[in-house]
């Protein structure tokens, strides 16, 4: 909309320095919240941000996704800390949407809320018997390895059983691998969870396959990943030749992906190396392709998973797209194994108040300005509210790619500040943080300051080094806790 | 003025090294960010252009503070004979390469590409990001 040089000057006096600040409130204090934060922050010299998270430790998937042997991913913490010594800036842990705080609240006394709480669920499959014991989401044994509070007792049974089916061939699929069939003792100086590191050096699994519904040219892992689940020691790695057969089409694919041909040189690679190449394995990865999982099966114990159907499956053009999709062939076979993980993706939570679109899991939004009506029309802005990460764009990519998703989000709300389409919301006087420790204390919550991160920080570390490890996770609720309000 | 050892390009060497920051161990880097603003620095021989970034207050991210674990530090050599004169990058590199956002055929990590003289006034393109986050056809990338 066209605004006058006078409709201009009077809202960036409404948004200058001097006068009023802009009350700022991101829910979820991982990647896509922290560089929301940060580039809200330097945007604009008369923010006030808080960040609430419902743990009492931020940082989200770089805590508790984020593989234990890949600790220099997690640097990238340092930056997020950095934003702590800002006078502008707040932490609030323990602090959930929906429960400590509604969404309607948070727009009461806030002028801008940003979204970024990711994905907590999963994707299902909904085939018979994915209800049986020893079948579990990625998630669910990632956060139970990484210590997150919510997994403490998801103890997976790694004794039970030699054979674990991984369903997906992501990186996430390829950490699970690894952390199976890892010696413990490559562990033991890494943060992972103790109670993880007890029970993997009991585990009786020696064979893990990694099933994927399509082909190698469309196998979703990345290089380095791969790279590293190769060079595992005393892990033999196997995959059929016959799956290397490139169609035109996959041909086509790779011309137009970097990532792909370089995970696709990798996999070849595989096929062509000796057994001998390796001194003793005792342990193996098989990749398996063009299988999708039919249905699971128990054996003696009907409660508990022992078999999973699955069916091959070709690829098939999504009409011109150059898309290849999974299409099943009628022919069955059964994998016999104890465990199975589900690696198919996460999935977004929906939120009292909030449009949802439940078919893609994600929040309706034009470039993360959150729609009203499910996105469907007619369908307006709703002033003030806004997405980053993965409830904005679906559970993929990596750290990274919500470094571009906060820019784009911020670069929104920036162009709505300007071009005054939160007038007159923005005008109100709104309490912010005020506001937020009012509603804390009337709901006697306990919140966790940033400082108070800081000594369960300390705690992890200082105990971490009595092992070797650089830090020995908290991770308990009760005991996250109590440290944080010493 | 020149000094005729080894040839025309040793005499360049050596005639720039009486004046200039040559003589410092110094080479001039320009960073240019996406919307074409440029700023000029001196970085030692030895820095890698991450490092000379932060200390110049140049908007390079580094989540991983150079340790090959992201690619965030990815710059663009803005002249190809500039980026010839680059070790070529190790699959570590290239495997981070795979994941930036924007990539060119001449990119490369800002934490992978260390100051010698070879490299004087190489020009520097911070990509832009957000041309590449684009709402249509944008292929999600893998974690």
């Amino acid at each position: 909309m066209a605004l006058s040089s006078l409709q201009k000057w009077f809202f960036r006096g409404i948004c200058s320095a001097s006068s009023k600040p802009l009350h700022v409130c991101v829910v979820g204090g991982g990647p896509a919240g922290f560089y929301t934060a940060e580039k809200m922050l330097k945007a604009h010299k008369e923010v006030q941000l808080d960040i609430i998270d419902r743990l009492p430790t931020p940082f989200g998937l770089v805590r508790s996704g984020v593989a234990p042997d890949h600790p220099e991913t997690k640097i990238v913490v340092n930056q997020f800390s950095r934003l702590a010594e800002n006078e502008r800036f707040s932490f609030f842990g323990n602090v959930s949407l929906g429960t400590s705080v509604s969404l309607s609240e948070l727009c009461d006394i806030y002028h801008v809320v940003v979204l970024a709480y990711g994905a907590e669920s999963d994707r299902i499959l909904g085939i018979p018997g994915e209800d049986l014991n020893g079948i579990h989401s990625a998630r669910e044994f990632v956060w139970w390895y990484n210590g997150h509070p919510d997994c403490k007792c998801v103890a997976p049974e790694l004794k039970t059983t030699d054979t674990a089916v991984v369903l997906g061939q992501g990186n996430v699929a390829l950490d699970i691998a690894r952390i199976l069939l890892q010696d413990p003792a490559e562990l033991e100086r890494t943060d992972i969870a103790e109670h993880a590191l007890a029970s993997l050096r009991e585990s009786s699994i020696r064979k893990v396959y990694l099933v994927g519904r399509r082909g190698p040219v469309q196998a979703a892992c990345t290089a380095k990943e791969l790279r590293e689940i190769l060079s595992l020691k005393h892990v033999q790695v196997h995959i059929q030749e016959a799956d290397l057969v490139k169609s035109p089409l996959d041909e086509e694919e790779l011309k137009r992906s970097r990532i792909q041909r370089r995970v696709y040189d990798l996999l070849s690679k595989i096929a062509s190396s000796q057994p001998s190449d390796h001194v003793s394995c005792e342990r193996d990865l098989h990749f398996v392709f063009f299988r999708r999982p039919a249905s699971f099966l128990p054996c003696n114990d009907a409660n508990k998973v022992c078999r999973v159907r699955l069916e091959k499956t070709f690829l098939k053009e999504n009409g011109a797209t150059g898309r290849q999709s999974a299409v099943g062939s009628g022919e069955f076979e059964e994998l016999e194994c104890g465990l199975v993980f589900k690696s198919i993706g996460y999935k977004s939570l929906p939120v009292d108040g909030l449009p949802f679109n439940d078919q893609k899991g994600i929040v309706p939004n034009d470039r993360g300005r959150v729609l009203s009506n499910a996105g469907k029309e007619p369908s307006n802005f709703v002033p003030g509210l806004y997405v980053v990460g993965w409830l904005k764009r679906g559970p993929t990519g990596i750290i990274a790619t919500n470094l571009y998703c906060a820019e784009e989000t911020v670069g929104s709300i920036t162009e709505d500040l300007q071009q005054g389409a939160l007038h007159p919301h923005i005008s109100l006087d709104k309490p912010g943080r005020d506001g937020l420790l009012h509603i804390l204390q009337d709901k006697n919550i306990r919140f966790v300051s940033f400082k108070d991160w800081e000594k369960i920080n300390t705690k992890e570390i200082n105990d971490g080094k009595l092992k070797s490890k650089p830090r020995e996770k908290i991770t308990s609720w009760e005991e996250l806790q109590e440290i944080a309000t010493q | 003025m020149s000094v005729f050892i080894g040839g025309p390009k040793a005499a360049c060497y050596f005639g720039k090294n009486l004046f200039g920051d040559l003589e410092h161990n110094r080479i001039s880097v320009t960073f240019v960010d996406k919307d074409g603003n440029e700023k000029e620095i001196k970085v030692p021989i030895g820095m890698s252009m991450l490092e000379a970034a932060h200390e110049n207050d140049i908007d390079l991210e580094g989540a991983c503070e150079g340790s090959l674990a992201c690619s965030t530090c990815h710059v663009i050599v803005m002249d190809v004979d500039h980026y010839n004169k680059l070790e070529d990058p190790t699959d570590e590199e290239n495997d981070m390469l795979d994941l930036a956002f924007g990539l060119t055929e001449t990119s490369r990590l800002g934490c992978q590409v260390i100051a010698k003289p070879e490299l004087d006034g190489i020009r520097l393109a911070l990509p832009a990001a957000t041309r590449n986050f684009a709402v249509d056809g944008y292929v999600p990338k893998p974690h």
